[in-house]
């Protein structure tokens, strides 16, 4: 019998999500964010959360709804300001939400490294730079590098296209983003697809995550 | 057009300078033939037009995909399809896929040959700055630049030559918060193409003005 839970409705699939818990949010703009999820974030009530995802929400819906909704204590993403992200412009002029800005990439290993049992990381991203500003460097083979460390997860909300009953996900052209790397990095893993399969119905050969990283699927019909 | 040779400077005077369109031509023609690219959001999308599809340049985009296509339109636009800049694309045979921590080890491992970005500032040494205003009440946003500054071979930037107040853009030293450090391999401008030598900036081209102006209106040294 599979670890992973097929969940019956978006209530179950985001139950236990505890007060000031880090989320990962996968998606980049509306590619790959697992909406469904977020909307049932919102419902479930969680509070004083990080979320960590690559914009910092989009419009009034999704992420933008959740940081409306004053749940955020916190953004860790590479580029919060885009031409519809007044909600979290509004709240971080009036100084009511905290950002982290981190360099596309350096998001990314960061949670690789969390998934991957890393402790840290030299990386030549950034450096010279203010994002490099009281980190430790090192110069290695005459390269200059500064130390990185894991972002981890209590929690990740993803999308993909199709799961499997034993947590085996494939992805979807461009929407595939964090997915893979987030499903690693956190104790929680919970991806929204668009459909769910039996066993033996995803061609091992094209998993992209396997179901050791996924604990919860949620169903949402295009 | 009169061909370049070594570092010897065509002035092309017998016209104005380029508009974005021949700006993103010449940048194109000097694209290496089979190379892996990647085009920054912004003006530099623009010389994906130009590509010849004889050369074979395979446009990587950060998001998650190489051997990118056009932008799609029509029934061709899927949400799932997007490139870096959030605009449908297409998938052309031979394209793939991929999660962000591999397309931005592929960026950082220098297994890109070049990257065209937008810049604020490129100092004389190469220093880039392209992320942030440094105003107080600006929001900063870097996404994939600092990445790409650092990783790709060759780091090609298109930009305006001369700011709103007139001012040159290549500067003695970078008065924006920095994006990298001496990444800046060649300036495209509308005015003139620099290269940024580890000695010298040497100007390989000029369109509607002589070297000899462009030297009074730049606060550096040209060769």
């Amino acid at each position: 019998m599979s670890r992973t839970t097929i969940c019956d409705d978006a209530a179950e699939a985001v139950a236990g999500i505890d007060d000031g818990a880090t989320v990962l949010v996968g998606g980049f703009g509306m590619a790959g964010m697992p909406t469904r999820l977020i909307d049932a974030l919102i419902e479930q009530g969680a509070t004083d959360l990080t979320i960590v995802s690559n914009n910092a929400g989009n419009g009034d819906t999704g992420l933008a709804a959740l940081l409306a909704a004053g749940r955020v204590r916190k953004v860790i993403c590479s580029y919060p300001r885009q031409s519809d992200s007044y909600v979290f412009d509004g709240l971080y002029r009036a100084d009511k939400i905290a950002l982290e800005v981190v360099p596309q990439g350096n998001l990314a290993e960061r949670m690789r490294a969390a998934g991957a049992g890393i402790g840290a990381f030299f990386c030549p991203t950034g450096v010279g730079t203010p994002l490099a500003d009281g980190k430790e460097a090192r110069t290695i083979d005459g390269r200059d590098y500064v130390l990185e460390y894991p972002i981890r997860g209590d929690v990740a909300l993803i999308g993909a296209h199709i799961g499997d009953r034993a947590g085996n996900l494939v992805y979807r052209k461009t929407a595939r983003n964090f997915g893979p790397v987030m499903a690693t990095a956190a104790r929680l893993t919970i991806a929204e697809v668009s459909r769910v399969v039996d066993v033996g119905d995803i061609d091992p050969e094209t998993v992209v995550t396997p179901g050791i990283y996924v604990d919860r699927i949620l169903e949402v019909k295009p | 057009m009169t061909a370049t040779t070594g570092h010897r400077t065509v002035e092309h005077l017998d016209r104005g300078p380029l508009d974005r369109n021949e700006l993103a031509a010449v940048i194109a023609r000097d694209i290496p033939a089979g190379s892996y690219v990647n085009l920054g959001i912004g003006q530099p999308t623009l010389v994906a037009d130009h590509l010849a599809p004889e050369a074979g340049v395979v446009l990587h985009t950060e998001n998650g995909m190489l051997g990118m296509g056009g932008a799609a339109s029509g029934d061709d636009v899927d949400p799932d399809l997007i490139n870096a800049g959030k605009v449908p694309v297409t998938e052309p045979p031979g394209a793939s896929y991929f999660h962000h921590a591999d397309s931005f080890a592929m960026m950082r491992g220098g297994h890109l040959d070049v990257c065209v970005l937008g810049a604020f500032q490129v100092s004389r040494d190469g220093d880039l700055a392209n992320w942030h205003t440094g105003a107080p009440d600006a929001i900063p946003a870097v996404g994939g630049a600092m990445d790409l500054a650092i990783g790709a071979k060759s780091v090609f930037v298109m930009m305006n030559l001369f700011a709103k107040d007139g001012t040159a853009k290549i500067v003695p030293t970078c008065t924006y918060p920095l994006t990298g450090l001496r990444c800046v391999r060649r300036v495209y401008t509308e005015h003139a193409v620099f290269d940024i030598d580890s000695d010298a900036v040497r100007v390989r081209d000029t369109f509607g003005i002589s070297v000899a102006d462009l030297r009074a209106r730049m606060a550096i040294e040209l060769s």
